[in-house]
């Protein structure tokens, strides 16, 4: 069928408009940054580990005894961000931290697409009373106290498979994309309505293209935009709330070094020692605001109404 | 708009009681109570224990009980403070968390619209740069960072200011500003986009081609306006201060509500993480409601039905 076939490039590649949004990305100066920021914070998080120059967990003793039996040894060429209070190399651990926030940020945000897509979307699509299920449904998740929530889940399935799997890494990912997936339902919930009664929609619908095709074939390509933006905007607060959490010692377990654990140990040595809160406090802010920038760019660039203008 | 008013909070009664039911059900899914200690309690220890408050009856039995309770408001047991009930604690620690929330959000409201406005109506000049440090400083720098951050410049180094405690006006500055540095700069960053967007507006050229000052412009013309979309996000500031304020409230020792949030969980204090959820939800709940009824006394074009 040709006109099917023509149907389905026109919805599913608007080339024209999406050149159009990278061009304003490429002038937003913040917005570049941050991308720069967040691809090298990916390839840092990708092979950091491997490349580190010691491994994030192995004490150093001979420093330690150089440095007079004080595990904490200043910036050296051998550290060359020092060691923690346990003689580990701090940049090494840094670099795990990367790769622990990195995988937080990726992860969660794939928990809030698998969940909050098809809910959002069979919402939208089927209306009435599926609508009003689904919808109730993401009421009640809306209402939880998210970080309360987050802490309650962790705590109480430490203990259990959930808990022990990947440093508690798994369960991190579970908590926070559980609560955090309720925006991205009402988004795709709001676009497949908007989209709905669209005439590319009807065509298909009256080439006989099934539901389930027209939703993910049609509608959902056509509401990528919205969604990038959410997702990326997503990141930095899952970024945060692991940080959060491992800061009060409910995240991440030991040796693995969180960004968030991290500040809570040096604020110990605070006064001698600032460098083993501000290195890993620098790294949490560059990593917050990269995502900001590029998310808060992304948005400017595939908003609709701003089409046209500048 | 009455009718909307009523179906709002009409609503709220069944996502509280669903809410509740999860954190029942989840708490009392894994192994795991009260009593656990590094050094176990003799059996017929526990057994009593459980005896005396009912936690050997069945999870329907003791939900029922513990939801008939709360509709007379008494919200049971702490089983960690076993001297007090759950009651106490709070009647403790809210009124000092709620000066902390409200403290905060004014300090935010206050300054971040004022910054975001001047930077707009300064775009691209010196009050810009500032108010854009200003708003990345804000997002970069979680509360628990801001917090440690400014206990060593300004009790460590300087010695101006109490490292903890919550002892008259000097002791509240520190938590307050660490708590309001997130929503300074999201405030400011929003009501900076908005009035950007506003100033294009043809109603705002029409009223400087009248000759109209640029004080009179601003006041009368576009603050309103601009100020709606900053309205939207009052909603999850609100709810952030609410449940961001334990991490503070544990760094600097204030005695609030907040610093049983994670001892709660951690003691499997059931009383007590029932009464916090719902706390914290039922707040969440009508702030929510109230921004809400805020953005359609602000927008005229919004009718609620």
């Amino acid at each position: 069928m040709p006109v099917l076939g023509g149907v389905e490039r026109l919805a599913s590649r608007p080339a024209g408009p999406r050149r159009d949004a990278l061009r304003r990305l490429s002038r937003n100066r913040l917005a570049v940054v941050g991308a720069v920021v967040v691809v090298v914070l990916l390839v840092i998080a990708a092979v950091g580990p491997a490349l580190a120059p010691w491994p994030y967990f192995v004490q150093d003793l001979d420093a330690i005894r150089a440095n007079g039996n004080r595990p904490l040894a200043p910036l050296s060429a051998e550290h060359v961000l020092g060691t923690d209070s346990l003689g580990r190399d701090l940049f090494s651990r840094l670099l795990d931290g990367a790769q622990i926030s990195v995988s937080v940020a990726l992860v969660v945000q794939l928990v809030v697409l698998v969940i909050g897509v098809p809910i959002g979307a069979a919402a939208g699509w089927f209306g009435g009373r599926i609508d009003n299920y689904l919808m109730r449904f993401t009421d009640v998740i809306y209402a939880f106290p998210d970080l309360l929530f987050i802490i309650l889940l962790s705590v109480v399935l430490r203990d259990t498979f959930l808990g022990k799997a990947m440093s508690g890494m798994l369960l991190i990912y579970l908590a926070i994309g559980l609560t955090a997936w309720v925006t991205m339902a009402r988004l795709v919930r709001g676009q497949v309505l908007s989209l709905k009664e669209s005439e590319f929609v009807e065509a298909a619908r009256a080439t006989g293209v099934s539901d389930f095709r027209i939703v993910v074939r049609h509608i959902l390509p056509n509401s990528i935009g919205p969604v990038i933006v959410a997702v990326t905007l997503g990141i930095p607060s899952a970024i945060l709330a692991e940080a959060t959490l491992s800061f009060i010692g409910i995240g991440i377990e030991a040796p693995r070094a969180s960004w968030g654990s991290l500040i809570n140990e040096g604020s110990r040595w605070i006064r001698s020692e600032p460098h083993l809160v501000v290195f890993p406090a620098l790294a949490l802010a560059i990593a917050l605001t990269s995502f900001t920038f590029l998310g808060d760019g992304l948005r400017d660039a595939l908003d609709p109404k701003l089409r046209g203008r500048q | 708009m009455t009718g909307y008013l009523i179906r709002r909070v009409l609503w709220i009664v069944p996502v509280l009681f669903a809410v509740s039911l999860i954190t029942f059900l989840l708490m009392h899914s894994v192994p795991g109570g009260p009593w656990d200690r590094e050094k176990p309690l003799p059996a017929s220890v526990v057994q009593r224990l459980n005896a005396e408050y009912g936690l050997d009856d069945p999870l329907p039995v003791q939900y029922v009980r513990w939801a008939g309770a709360l509709l007379t408001g008494d919200l049971g047991p702490s089983y960690r403070f076993r001297d007090r009930s759950v009651n106490d604690i709070v009647a403790d620690g809210i009124g000092t968390t709620a000066q902390l929330g409200v403290m905060a959000f004014l300090l935010a409201v206050l300054l971040g619209i004022p910054l975001g406005m001047i930077a707009a109506l300064r775009q691209n000049g010196l009050p810009d740069y500032a108010a854009t440090l200003i708003s990345i400083v804000g997002i970069a720098t979680p509360s628990f960072v801001l917090s440690i951050l400014l206990v060593v410049v300004f009790s460590v180094t300087l010695r101006l200011l109490p490292t903890h405690g919550w002892d008259g006006p000097s002791a509240w500055v520190l938590p307050t500003v660490a708590l309001a540095g997130y929503p300074i700069a999201q405030i400011a960053r929003y009501t900076r986009a908005s009035m950007l967007e506003v100033t294009r507006k043809d109603y705002v050229r029409t009223a400087y081609s009248k000759g109209l000052r640029e004080r009179a412009v601003v006041t009368v013309h576009m603050t309103r306006n601009a100020l709606i979309p900053v309205v939207t996000i009052l909603g999850p500031l609100l709810a952030y201060l609410v449940t961001g304020s334990f991490i503070v409230e544990l760094i600097f020792s204030v005695p609030g509500i907040g610093r049983f949030y994670v001892d709660g969980i951690e003691e499997r204090d059931y009383g007590l993480i029932m009464a916090m959820t719902m706390l914290y939800a039922v707040i969440i709940a009508v702030l929510n409601l109230v921004v809400d009824l805020l953005y359609a006394y602000i927008d005229p074009q919004i009718r609620y039905s």
